[in-house]
């Protein structure tokens, strides 16, 4: 076999597009990070470390045929389960919180496998009765989702509850769920508002009420949302330049390898930069999209679908919670800030995508 | 036909999916747009607005540390407050090399090897961007030096800050606690319980004592000003500000005077003692000798003065009055007494002839009565009053550990007294049960007999005994002891008067409760066990002496205190109450290998009884207790 052949092998299931897209978004996070970082070198290569992880990861998600992936599903799915519920008898309190699980060699936040869990085993169910669809397959499908969520809602971590609800809404969706059903839902959900304002932590009231007026809390979690504002006006149209970001060096920003890296991106690179990441993600989006139509199976579409979607929305919440039009909810910024965990449920999910894409030939025979 | 129809089928599902899927694609272009437009308001249309607040005069939010609130003794006298002094303190990250810093500073202010130490450990243990404490208390002399010549320091500046202070030192220490740098642990804490914004700015919170127990209400509310800087991070002006407010004074039951007089009449010895007015719980005098001076603790402890006080074989940061775990001892009799007479096992005629050992049926053990040759025939009175080993040997086994158990925890032993101070240890009170958990082993009918001299496996804390004697004092109706009686808002004139409630009524029979306390009065009468506790007293004493061993002694063996290390002589206990007819105070001391309750603690207490119940101050304090007449245990 020559290096060629052997170099076409290995990269026969990576999609070339989206791969191009997600390394993009991915240099974007090793050049911030330096800038976050102080001009250091530390955060940047533990990225890249977990990049690396990541990508070693897909590349075997992406290799495996579909009926593998399929009958992840359910092993996914209950071992999600059962560590979540592990989690609220025996998990380990932190910061009021009860999301992590110790394991004895590593601790980890079942929640994070959900994000992929909840929609896989979803799709799979789908795919099962794809044949026989009834108004049961929907609830039940919805108890699927519904179950996970309450117990991550529980912790309390509402902003991943409501993002794996997305997801999993997202599947309902492709799937067919009728618009009359998906009105009553809305409905109904704008008419328990007030109930589950109720059920809310203080600290999860205090999130929303401060959006209104971050002023009032200007020491606490307000401090966030009116830093990143500032960084992010201040940057303007053309930016402060990289590395220049006053904000940035000057320690005003919090979390600013985290959660609120798109205030360094954004002051350093204004608004022309802004439009330049939007269209990176909408690129990756677009791709995944045509992946999704083009999908051959009902599990690869309602997955495709899933994971695109989810992906879209995890970059909205992060640049709204930054750019102060929705709560601080703890969303990073998908494939952008720092963090291993979220870098590789992402890498994952784009390895299925993947996957479907390089395998549906096969399948149609 | 069928295969058509499967077909048209797929292409219509395909169809349906994918005007989903357009339906999904607008959805995601409208978010997106929505961010844009965002922008757009933000980096075009509001940019000079955030252009100002960013570049030119960053808005600056600064914390405003509330003072802390004061801690009052019952009649206003101050334990603890701030005073304001300056100190010189390091920002490490904006020096040119730290250590050179240090040396050029200490040409023009004196810096100790101790202040060295001290900046090295808070080195160690700093939150990000934090400036660092390199000495205190700066002379107004020292300041104006260092101001001429600051330009040549950067990163060094002097700070106005404010410093606790205890007037009291180590006679409150184990009372009042200190506060101390806030670290990591504490950090995270505050993290936990949502507190973090209100500690912005705050260097210190409450680690040990009183401190750390009501650190809620000695902390105060931080205040924000909101401040623009110029580029170089000076305040120019303050845009708003909302004013600290000031933590909550606290006004103790404690008597400063009291304590003190209790604290010296210790001399020499270690130990503790509780004082508690039984008509309601309040801890009148808490001390816990030797103490440590907390001045030590507050910006860092050296490592060195650290090394002292813990290694120290006199174990002064050891809150022995809270913490400390010692056998009852004969303390525990009148207690027993009450047991023996609430269970109808014993009528207070009933008489015994002690031979000076008791045995149990079958068994050769002897357990030795204190006193050789024994008491000769003895009743229930005569055996508080001469602390009778045998017949509580005996009224310890007719009773049985079950009835035992019951009976002395109702009292409150061997469970936290619920006192408003952290850390409480709950002393033992064995059952059955616990040794069956502890030692995997069942209950012996030996192990009983030794309880009922408070010497098997009992433990108490004096907080405990202190808290079953006022219980006992104020006829089987029992108040939580408290230390603080008041919170004052440092604000407003509003005041919150902490009310202790009943805890709980032993319900006593009059008539036992008459013996008993008889009998107690009786032990400092002569032909007692103290008599030098009330010797010339005109107000009647009511009190038990008890000996806690600290060593073993074999079978056949005899104690002899002046062979004994020192370290292993006994403890002392004296547990007493005044005036006996209507008490006001209720007291234990514990004299640490004072040997005899009788001649070393029951002394102590005396003094505390006069002062609290004639006002009377001891003479220049003579060395404790010059032993008096046959007094024993």
């Amino acid at each position: 076999m020559t290096r060629r052949q052997l170099w076409l092998r290995f990269t026969a299931h990576i999609d070339p597009p989206l791969m191009l897209g997600i390394s993009l978004l991915m240099l974007t996070s090793l050049i911030v990070l330096f800038s976050a970082d102080n001009a250091s070198f530390g955060q940047p290569l533990k990225q890249l470390a977990n990049i690396t992880i990541g990508l070693a990861c897909m590349w075997i998600i992406a290799n495996l045929p579909l009926h593998y992936l399929m009958r992840t599903a359910i092993p996914i799915y209950t071992m999600g389960l059962v560590l979540l519920i592990g989690v609220a008898l025996f998990g380990e309190i932190s910061h009021g919180a009860r999301r992590w699980l110790n394991l004895g060699v590593m601790t980890i936040q079942p929640s994070e496998l959900m994000k992929i869990g909840v929609p896989l085993m979803m799709a799979w169910y789908f795919e099962k009765h794809e044949a026989t669809l009834t108004a049961k397959n929907y609830i039940v499908a919805t108890l699927l989702l519904l179950v996970p969520v309450g117990l991550i809602a529980r912790q309390p971590d509402l902003g991943t509850a409501l993002l794996i609800s997305a997801s999993g809404f997202y599947v309902l969706f492709l799937a067919g769920l009728s618009w009359r059903v998906m009105g009553g839902l809305f409905v109904a959900a704008l008419a328990s508002a007030p109930f589950m304002w109720s059920m809310l932590h203080d600290y999860q009231r205090h999130r929303i009420l401060m959006l209104f007026d971050p002023e009032q809390d200007a020491l606490g979690k307000g401090y966030h949302t009116i830093q990143g504002m500032i960084a992010v006006g201040s940057g303007g149209i053309l930016g402060k330049g990289y590395l220049d970001g006053t904000q940035t060096h000057l320690d005003f920003l919090p979390e600013r390898t985290t959660d609120f890296i798109f205030a360094v991106y954004s002051e350093e690179f204004g608004l022309i930069g802004n439009m330049i990441l939007i269209g990176l993600f909408l690129f990756v989006i677009g791709r995944g999209f045509i992946i999704t139509a083009n999908a051959s199976t009902y599990f690869t579409r309602l997955m495709a679908g899933s994971i695109t979607l989810t992906f879209a929305t995890y970059a909205f919440v992060n640049m709204g919670m930054v750019s102060g039009i929705l709560p601080v909810v703890g969303v990073p910024l998908p494939l952008v800030s720092y963090g291993g965990t979220s870098m590789l449920t992402l890498l994952l999910g784009f390895g299925m995508l993947m996957s479907i894409e390089t395998h549906k030939k096969l399948n149609k025979t | 036909m069928n295969k058509h129809v499967e077909l048209k089928n797929h292409l219509r599902e395909i169809f349906y999916f994918r005007l989903r899927l357009a339906v999904g694609i607008g959805f995601v272009l409208t978010l997106m747009a929505i961010l844009l437009m965002r922008f757009l308001y933000l980096q075009v249309v509001r940019h000079d607005y955030y252009q100002t607040l960013a570049e030119s005069n960053r808005i600056s939010v600064v914390p405003i540390v509330p003072n802390r609130g004061l801690i009052l003794d019952r009649n206003g006298i101050v334990l603890a407050h701030n005073y304001s002094g300056y100190t010189l303190e390091i920002t490490p990250t904006k020096t040119k090399g730290l250590e050179a810093t240090i040396n050029e500073l200490s040409t023009l202010v004196e810096i100790t090897p101790r202040d060295r130490k001290r900046f090295k450990k808070l080195l160690a243990e700093r939150r990000n961007f934090e400036s660092l404490m390199i000495r205190n208390k700066l002379t107004d002399e020292e300041v104006a030096r260092f101001a001429a010549q600051q330009y040549r320091f950067p990163g060094v500046e002097i700070k106005a800050r404010l410093f606790r202070d205890y007037p009291y030192g180590e006679q409150m220490s184990h009372l009042l606690g200190y506060i101390g740098r806030i670290n990591q642990t504490d950090v995270e804490e505050l993290e936990e319980n949502d507190l973090a914004a209100n500690y912005r700015g705050s260097d210190y919170i409450g680690k040990t004592g009183l401190e750390q127990s009501y650190e809620n209400e000695l902390h105060g509310k931080t205040g924000v000003e909101q401040v623009e800087v110029d580029s170089g991070g000076r305040a120019v002006r303050i845009l708003s500000r909302t004013p600290p407010s000031s933590g909550n004074t606290l006004v103790l039951s404690i008597d400063a005077k009291l304590q003190e007089i209790a604290v010296q009449s210790f001399g020499n010895y270690r130990g503790a003692m509780v004082a508690i007015d039984p008509r309601n719980g309040e801890v009148l005098a808490f001390v816990s000798k030797p103490g440590y001076d907390p001045s030590l603790f507050i910006d860092g402890i050296d490592p060195q003065s650290w090394d002292e006080l813990n290694n120290s074989p006199d174990t002064p940061l050891n809150n022995r009055a809270l913490r400390g775990q010692y056998p009852p001892g004969s303390t525990i009799k009148p207690f027993m007494a009450m047991a023996g007479l609430h269970y109808g096992t014993r009528s207070p005629e009933r008489t015994i002839s002690d031979p000076g050992y008791f045995t149990l049926p079958g068994s050769g053990h002897q357990y030795r009565d204190w006193k050789k040759g024994g008491h000769g025939s003895v009743d229930m009175f005569k055996s508080i009053v001469v602390s009778c080993d045998t017949y509580y040997y005996g009224l310890a086994t007719e009773l049985g550990i079950d009835k035992i158990f019951n009976h002395l925890s109702g009292f409150g032993f061997g469970k936290k007294t619920g006192i408003d101070l952290e850390g409480e240890t709950s002393g033992l009170l064995p059952s059955q049960e616990w040794k069956m958990r502890r030692y995997k082993q069942k209950w012996y009918a030996g192990d009983t007999v030794s309880v009922g001299i408070g010497q098997g496996y009992n433990l108490v804390t004096p907080m405990q005994l202190g808290y079953a004697t006022a219980t006992l004092a104020n006829n089987g109706v029992a108040y939580r002891p408290h230390l603080v009686r008041e919170v004052r808002s440092a604000r407003s004139a509003e005041s919150r008067v902490i009310e202790q409630k009943q805890e709980f009524d032993l319900k006593f029979n009059p008539a036992h409760y008459d013996l008993v306390r008889r009998a107690m009065v009786a032990v400092t009468q002569p032909g007692g066990t103290a008599v030098s506790a009330s010797a010339g007293a005109p107000y009647q004493i009511a009190g038990k002496t008890g000996t806690a061993q600290v060593i073993g002694i074999k079978q056949g063996a005899t104690y002899n205190e002046s062979q004994v290390n020192e370290r292993h002589r006994d403890h002392a206990w004296f547990i007493a109450f005044a005036p006996a007819e209507q008490p006001t105070i209720a007291l234990v001391v514990l004299a640490e290998n004072g040997g005899h309750g009788g001649g070393t603690a029951a002394p102590i207490a005396r003094k505390v009884l006069d002062y609290y119940l004639l006002g009377k101050v001891p003479q220049p304090l003579p060395d404790v207790a010059e032993k008096e007449g046959e007094e024993n245990d």
